[in-house]
């Protein structure tokens, strides 16, 4: 029985380091391939060793796929392939391949130099933060333990070099190109919103499928498109499930509320502080500011600090195909992602008169560049801080939000927080009315949640089971779950048979089964359906001919000819829809079938009749035997 | 000198002489076309391969056929096709059979006999549907022809087991289009066996190929629109389709749905899975709205567009469309609409928000929440999220027009509509606004929602500014509050774009009418008056103080306590406003000042109006002393235009009908005046100068005329035919003076050949009117045609004079409604006396604003025109993005005008002014073979002439030397 089997070695029921195990029709497939950001031990990654405990992990994987460039979906790459040493193929597209080595750089720089570990730097999301309330509440973190498993510098680097890119797929939705892996397995990747070059991906071997959806958005955004995908009805889909139980408000308010707010401050005079992480997100807020100063005709400064982020504006330039319709459509007259009001930061900035806003990073407010503004301007009651993201608590942004006024510093310092504290959740992930709407659109045999908490899981498995009455699973890290399936086999069948088998009734009903005759020939591993003689013609076999002969003893005293007419008009008067002959030599013949008359040798008042037919008139023979047994009706 | 100048003249008569020569050749062409089957049947007959024969027929094509020699055609073509072996070709015969049965005047019927032969014996699947196709254009030209119809569904029957798709699809779209109305009438055709068309075509929405099940629906749909009640048991069925795996099949089905809920509102529907029923419209309404979240946008956007449409669903589901029902942790949420609202109503607005303010509150039961199947929930705050803009719009359109039906659901979609005005594409923000205007008289702002309505005032786009000043000109306002913020918002938007100084002012004018009792508490703080001292008076050219008196003379209309707080210079500024911006100040009552009684009220009917009834009067007195003495006539005839005139001025809603009016007997005047010259009573050679008058007066009538057609809207018919004909008469008088003033007979010969030409194409175009034109001038001129043809110029001439003198005064008839166009250049002002300066040889633009009223199809008519000094002058013609639409009648062009020019010593002012391209060959009609060829083109872009019809406008440039 040919099964499908999904293991996750991270993500199950869980948020943060992604990894799940795919074996479909003899292929394994690992997705997606994260770091925890809740854990500094060995937890970090996920237990690789479970899918071999001795030998090469390349013999065990047909290839990675990494859906995008966040770490907990892509951190723990460079330690699977320079630790573990996997060196097969990794799929990701190409925004996530140029941006993925950026973000791993910046994580290592901050693991390895034992500066303020900002490892959430990166990740755009409120749930997958929960996590590192783990950490100490000092904000800081000690150096991990088990050195050996962070990587050392060099290492980063080879992410350039063995990954395999998946063919943009996003400008025109309706044709996703297929990237072929080896002669089964088939990728097809989908645009899931998200982030910039967040994908979805269809793994196909045969007529057996599975989508896996990574992280994704059903609604659009100031830069990014909604998720998409057609209706491929895979055997099952492993969907996100972050935003299980919430349904959330329309992004118009939000925005308007966001944007409205900044405006105020700055026509006030006072200067708006955004802490941001450094990517996705910022973006988002960017464009919008962006646009709205262009509207509005504004003049205030925007600021962005980092040079991070400048590497990544860089990418964001480069793959407008990735965007939304507006992007793309204007991108020609004006690239979006060209700032015309947002400029590079400069500490000495930070000082200068006159109302202006500021992105900085950390998101948090717990270290660097954004708490040294915050500490500058928080004295003036004109300024206002907007907290774009959740806030761990323990760091300052999560103090000021709790409405907390005054603020310790190091070295015994009071800060006085006057400005004014705004917070305002960006999200890019689908809630529960967009899981559903991209399973209804699927549709899918069966559903697997992952990357979400198991009792939120619940709720939603039960709502797929019970609108779509598909089977839904949901299981922990390490647990598998096996799928049967029943894989359809494709038989090719020829032009010639099918227009012969056309001719002999109508249209077929695309509905009811219907049968057809014909010799099923198996070569190499196809299978084709060709009439019998060209399967003759092609095995270089001659035609046996294979009749059946049956006799019939019938009590009559007649003579032969006479018994000949009698059966025949019997047969004429039984089987009208039949072509019943009687020839010249005596026979009938009803279609191919032929009766003949004898007189039995000993017992005259007998007669034998001999029937004989094809095997191909079985049908007919078989009936026609009977039929003359019960004898013919007494001639009146 | 001036035998140079003769010379020139004849050069140019030369030229005129070469024009007809062409023109004559085209005549003759004309001649040569009802041979046209015979060469089509060389032509196919020396086609010696197939390609050959193709390229016949395509340039056959090219041309039109006459409707009379159509069937010699079909006839050669139908000989071929039996002939031909090549599938190509007979699918080209095919299709040129279905063009030429679409010819008019030609009554197919007598070629479906043949087609239907030759499609029982077509094999090639392409060829059979181009046949049907064919068929289809017979069966509509003869709708009436019941047998036929019914001869062309049976055809169609057979053909729907056709294994090829596009038969089927040809077979559908003829039952679609032609399958029997009443079955009663059928019985009497020929005893073909009924047929329900209706079950034939509801069978093929199971059909394997999507394209066919498009075709059905479409067909399903076509039935309908020919009448066709449609069964109720095919909404069940068009459900089924609606999650089909192709868009355009699911496209297609949600129409059918919209159209059966229409059809049958009322009717009761189980809800699958449950006992309960509703209604057809709720449930097809709720289904809609599913697919708004549908993966292809194609069908999000049909879906969002039919919503707007079902007006007759139930006020709950209506309202359902707008709540998402917020969770979060399972937890039911209240929206940021609900929050400001209540914070509002809580009085403590604009308080900063807390952390945790949106925490979710009550437990939701986990088994209520209905997460997909939920009907109509939240469909619109999908479809105005939507990532596609085409989506968006059509979701905004789809509220408009609900709300205007429902004034609880107009109150409700407000916030989202307000929402829209920050969207990222300009022309949903536009549309959203405008969507607003449109309900503004079922809702009322509340404060919060009005300061997000006016923090788009800053906008930097000027059309979505003038939106929004329309917008709060019909709004309702609900608190003192409110008006001040919107007022204190316009002035500050008056600062940031001082352009919009008008806009604003109107804007303010209604704010004021409306709510004059919210502003009355408001005038002291306005007017900066106070108790005890005097203020200092302000600025009176301050356009920002004119604004607020604007609002509150407007208020003051109505409220007669307010005067009482004004001030002695709120008066005087009053009595300068009134006269200087009449239009925006109403009349007031004030202590001591009488009222001045404005204008008669408008709601007097046209008719009953005395001042339509003297113009009436003053017309017919005209046309019935059309026999008396010149001289009296000529008298009468200036009084009449001189009342009219002054009529026009004193009555606005007349002044169409009087300045049409008055331009006609002006001609008529012209006319009259010049044939009374005494020139010709003198020999010709002698009186050469004195001709002037005569020729300037057939030239100004020319003018005149070209002003009634083309300056006027909603003229008729019946005018133009007069008015041509007092073109024709001016032609003639301008041909006689020629006669006597020019030497020489040759261009004469070409002038009266010209001249009969244009008397031709008169009787040509408006020969139905002819029999209104008794004993005129072309009536009399059309009886002596053949004896004008054939005689000599000079003898022409005479003949000419002779009836141009005893033609009659036609009767003008009135039509219902005129306008005269007109055009005011807003932009530049031309007041200023900086000259814009710029380096001669490169290029300045200049920004034109101006209005339009009543001007039909401003696009392609209305140019502008730039007379530098040196008299050289530019037309430009406008780009049609250019033109905006603010109000029926009215149109607006905001463009760039590029000026250059070398080098000047000193700054000069060049004019500006706006022309009306005209093209007198435009009115004919054209056939509907030719149509979208290349002839027909070019003649609707050449522009004859044109007419300048605003006020010049002259800006001061400078071009400066460039430097080296």
């Amino acid at each position: 029985m040919p099964e499908i089997r999904v293991t996750p070695l991270g993500a199950g029921q869980d948020v943060g380091r992604s990894c799940i195990l795919v074996s479909i029709a003899g292929k394994n497939v690992m997705l997606d391939c994260g770091m925890h950001m809740g854990f500094s031990d060995d937890r970090r990654f996920p237990d690789f060793s479970y899918i071999t405990r001795s030998g090469r992990l390349t013999d065990f994987l047909d290839c990675v796929i990494i859906s995008h460039f966040h770490l907990d979906h892509c951190g723990a790459l460079p330690y699977f392939s320079e630790m573990v040493g996997y060196d097969g193929p990794i799929y990701m597209t190409q925004p996530t391949q140029a941006i993925c080595p950026i973000l791993l750089e910046d994580y290592r720089k901050i693991a390895v130099d034992k500066k303020v570990v900002e490892i959430t730097k990166h990740i755009h999301d409120n749930r997958a933060l929960r996590y590192v309330e783990l950490l100490p509440l000092s904000g800081t973190v000690q150096e991990p333990q088990s050195t050996s498993n962070a990587f050392t510098p060099p290492l980063t680097h080879w992410l350039l070099s063995p990954c395999i890119l998946i063919p943009s797929a996003c400008e025109t939705p309706g044709t996703s190109p297929l990237m072929l892996v080896d002669d089964e397995l088939e990728i097809k990747a989908y645009y899931a919103g998200h982030v910039l070059g967040a994908a979805m991906f269809q793994i196909k071997v045969g007529s057996e499928s599975v989508v896996y959806t990574g992280d994704y958005n059903m609604t659009p955004d100031r830069h990014l498109g909604a998720a998409w995908i057609d209706k491929c009805r895979p055997n099952l889909l492993i969907t996100e499930s972050t935003y299980a139980t919430t349904i959330r408000d329309s992004k118009r308010c939000r925005e308007r509320d966001f944007l409205k707010k900044v405006h105020e401050t700055v026509e006030r005079g006072g200067k708006v502080l955004i802490p941001v992480f450094a990517l996705g997100r910022a973006q988002e807020l960017c464009i919008l500011l962006e646009t709205f100063w262009e509207r509005m005709d504004l003049k205030a400064p925007i600021y962005f600090s980092t040079g991070l982020t400048e590497k990544a504006n860089h990418y964001y330039k480069l793959f407008i195909p990735w965007t939304n319709q507006k992007i793309r459509k204007t991108f020609v007259q004006r690239n979006m992602f060209e700032f015309k009001h947002v400029k590079a930061f400069d500490r000495a900035f930070a000082d200068s008169p006159g109302p202006m806003v500021v992105f900085a990073t950390p998101g948090m407010l717990h270290a660097g560049q954004s708490l040294q503004i915050f500490r500058k301007w928080a004295g003036n009651e004109k300024n206002m801080v907007i907290m774009p993201g959740y806030c761990v608590q323990g760091t300052v942004g999560h103090k000021i939000l709790s409405g907390q006024r005054k603020l310790e510093m190091e070295g015994r310092q009071v800060l006085e927080v006057k400005m004014q504290v705004e917070y305002m959740s960006f999200s890019a992930h689908a809630d529960a009315k967009g899981i559903m709407q991209l399973v209804g659109q699927a549709e899918p045999e069966n559903v697997l949640l992952v990357h979400g908490e198991a009792k939120k899981m619940e709720f939603l498995k039960q709502k797929i089971e019970q609108e779509f009455r598909v089977s839904c699973y949901m299981p922990a890290n390490g647990e598998t779950v096996t799928l049967p399936t029943s894989p359809s086999i494709p038989v090719g069948i020829s032009l010639g048979l099918l227009k012969r088998e056309l001719a002999q009734g109508l249209l077929p009903d695309s509905k009811k089964p219907r049968l057809l005759h014909g010799t099923l020939i198996m070569k190499d591993s196809n299978f084709r359906l060709v009439s019998s003689e060209q399967a003759l013609k092609e095995l270089g076999l001659a035609e046996h001919q294979l009749r059946f002969t049956c006799r019939v003893h019938l009590h009559d005293t007649r003579k032969e000819q006479e018994t000949a007419v009698r059966v025949y008009s019997h047969l004429k008067s039984v089987l009208k829809d039949h072509c019943v002959q009687h020839l010249p030599d005596g026979s009938v013949t009803v279609e191919s079938i032929l009766i003949q008359a004898a007189a039995h040798s000993e017992d005259p008042g007998t007669k034998v009749l001999l029937v004989s037919w094809t095997y191909q008139d079985e049908e007919l023979g078989s009936y026609l035997t009977s039929l003359l047994k019960k004898g013919l009706p007494q001639a009146s | 000198m001036a035998a140079h100048l003769k010379k020139r003249v004849y050069e140019e008569f030369t030229k005129v002489v070469q024009q007809q020569q062409e023109e004559i050749a085209t005549k003759k062409l004309r001649l040569t076309k009802p041979s046209k089957s015979a060469a089509l049947h060389i032509d196919l007959c020396k086609a010696t391969s197939p390609a050959d024969a193709l390229q016949y027929l395509l340039q056959f094509a090219r041309k039109p056929v006459e409707a009379e020699s159509v069937e010699g055609v079909v006839r050669i073509l139908l000989e071929h096709y039996y002939k031909e072996n090549d599938p190509s070709v007979r699918l080209k015969i095919a299709s040129l059979l279905g063009l030429l049965s679409k010819t008019a005047g030609f009554s197919p019927d007598c070629i479906m006999d043949d087609a239907i032969n030759i499609l029982q014996n077509e094999k090639s699947h392409q060829v059979l549907a181009q046949l049907l196709d064919t068929l289809l254009a017979i069966g509509t030209k003869l709708p009436d022809n019941q047998a036929i119809q019914m001869r062309l569904v049976d055809v169609a029957c057979k053909h729907l087991t056709d294994t090829s798709h596009g038969v089927r699809n040809k077979c559908l779209q003829l039952l679609g289009n032609l399958g029997s109305l009443e079955k009663s009438v059928t019985k009497d055709a020929e005893g073909l066996a009924v047929r329900d068309v209706q079950k034939i075509i509801g069978d093929y929405f199971s059909d394997q190929d999507p394209r066919v099940r498009t075709a059905a629906i479409k067909a399903m749909l076509q039935l309908h629109e020919r009448g066709l009640k449609l069964y109720q048991t095919i909404y069940t069925q068009a459900c089924k389709l609606l999650s089909d795996d192709y868009e355009q099949v699911r496209s297609a089905a949600v129409q059918l749905i919209w159209v059966v809920s229409q059809l049958y509102p009322e009717s009761i529907v189980p809800i699958p899975s449950s006992n309960e029923e509703i209604r057809l419209v709720d449930d097809a309404f709720g289904k809609i709205c599913h697919m708004v979240s549908d993966s292809s946008w194609v069908v999000r956007v049909q879906a969002s567009k039919l919503l707007g449409s079902m007006e007759q669903v139930s006020s709950h589901f209506l309202e359902q469309t707008l709540d998402k029902k917020l969770m979060s942790d399972l937890r039911r949420k209240r929206t940021a609409h609900e929050r400001a609202k209540e914070l509002y109503t809580s009085g403590e607005f604009s308080s900063g928000r807390k952390w945790g303010d949106d925490a979710p509150k009550e437990e939701v039961d986990t088994g209520a929440v209905n997460l997909i199947e939920s009907g109509a929930c939240g469909a619109f705050v999908h479809g105005l999220e939507d990532e596609m803009y085409e989506v968006r719009i059509a979701a905004v359109e789809a509220l408009c027009m609900l709300a205007q039906s429902s004034p609880s659901f107009a109150e409700k979609c407000l916030d989202f509509l307000v929402d829209m005005f920050n969207d990222e594409i300009e022309e949903v923000r536009l549309q959203s606004i405008h969507t607003m205007r449109k309900i503004s008289n079922n809702i009322t702002l509340r404060e919060d929602q009005l300061d997000t309505v006016l923090a788009v005032l800053e906008d930097s786009s000027r059309d979505i500014r003038e939106a929004l000043h329309e917008l709060l000109c019909c709004t309702n306002v609900s608190t003192k509050e409110g008006i001040h913020l919107a007022l204190v918002e316009l002035l500050k938007n008056l600062t940031k774009y001082p352009t919009d100084r008008d806009s604003i002012w109107k804007c303010l004018k209604f704010l004021g009418s409306r709510h004059p009792t919210l502003v009355l508490p408001l005038v002291p703080e306005l007017l900066s008056t106070h108790p005890f001292f005097d203020t200092a008076e302000p600025d009176m050219d301050d356009p920002a103080y004119i604004a607020v008196l604007v609002l509150i003379f407007n208020a003051a209309k109505t409220c007669p306590t307010m005067p009482a707080l004004f001030s002695d210079h709120t008066f005087r500024h009053y009595a300068y406003l009134r006269d200087s911006l009449s239009h925006l100040v109403p009349a007031l009552r004030l202590p001591g000042r009488k009222l001045v009684s404005s204008a008669l009220s408008p709601n007097i009917m046209p008719h009953e109006d005395p001042s339509h009834q003297f113009l009436q009067q003053s017309l017919e007195r005209v046309y019935s002393l059309q026999h008396l003495d010149p001289q009296g006539t000529q008298e009468l005839l200036e009084f009449t235009i001189r009342d009219l005139q002054r009529l026009g001025e004193l009555q606005s809603e007349l002044a169409g009908v009087a300045d049409f009016s008055a331009t006609y007997l002006r001609c008529q005047l012209l006319l009259i005046k010049a044939l009374q010259e005494k020139l010709w009573n003198v020999a010709a050679p002698l009186y050469l100068k004195q001709s002037d008058l005569a020729s300037a007066a057939a030239k100004q009538i020319m003018e005149e005329t070209y002003k009634m057609e083309f300056m006027y809207s909603g003229v008729e018919n019946k005018q133009v035919v007069i008015i041509h004909h007092m073109r024709l008469q001016a032609k003639a008088l301008q041909l006689i003076v020629t006669a006597r003033t020019a030497r020489g007979v040759d261009p004469l010969f070409g002038m009266c050949e010209k001249f009969l030409q244009e008397v031709d194409f008169f009787q040509r175009c408006f020969i139905a009117d002819l029999p209104h034109l008794q004993d005129s001038f072309v009536d009399k001129l059309l009886d002596l045609m053949p004896r004008l043809m054939t005689s000599k110029p000079a003898e022409v001439v005479k003949i000419l004079h002779t009836m141009l003198r005893q033609s009659t005064f036609l009767h003008l008839p009135l039509p219902e409604q005129i306008h005269k166009a007109s055009a005011t250049i807003i932009e530049p002002a031309g007041e200023s006396d900086n000259p814009l300066r710029f380096t001669s040889g490169l290029v300045v633009a200049l920004d034109v604003d101006a209005t339009l009223e009543h001007v039909q199809d401003p696009q392609s008519t209305v140019k502008v025109q730039v007379s530098y000094p040196d008299g050289q002058a530019q037309m430009i013609h406008p780009k049609p993005a250019d033109f905006r639409n603010p109000g029926p009648g009215r149109h607006r062009l905001i463009t760039q005008v590029y000026l250059s020019h070398t080098a000047w010593t000193e700054p000069c002012q060049v004019e500006v002014r706006l022309l009306l391209a005209y093209n007198s060959s435009s009115r004919i009609p054209k056939s509907p073979w030719i149509e979208g060829g290349e002839m027909s083109s070019q003649v609707e872009t050449s522009i004859e002439g044109t007419i300048p019809f605003s006020k010049s406008v002259k800006v001061y440039i400078m071009p400066k030397p460039a430097r080296r």
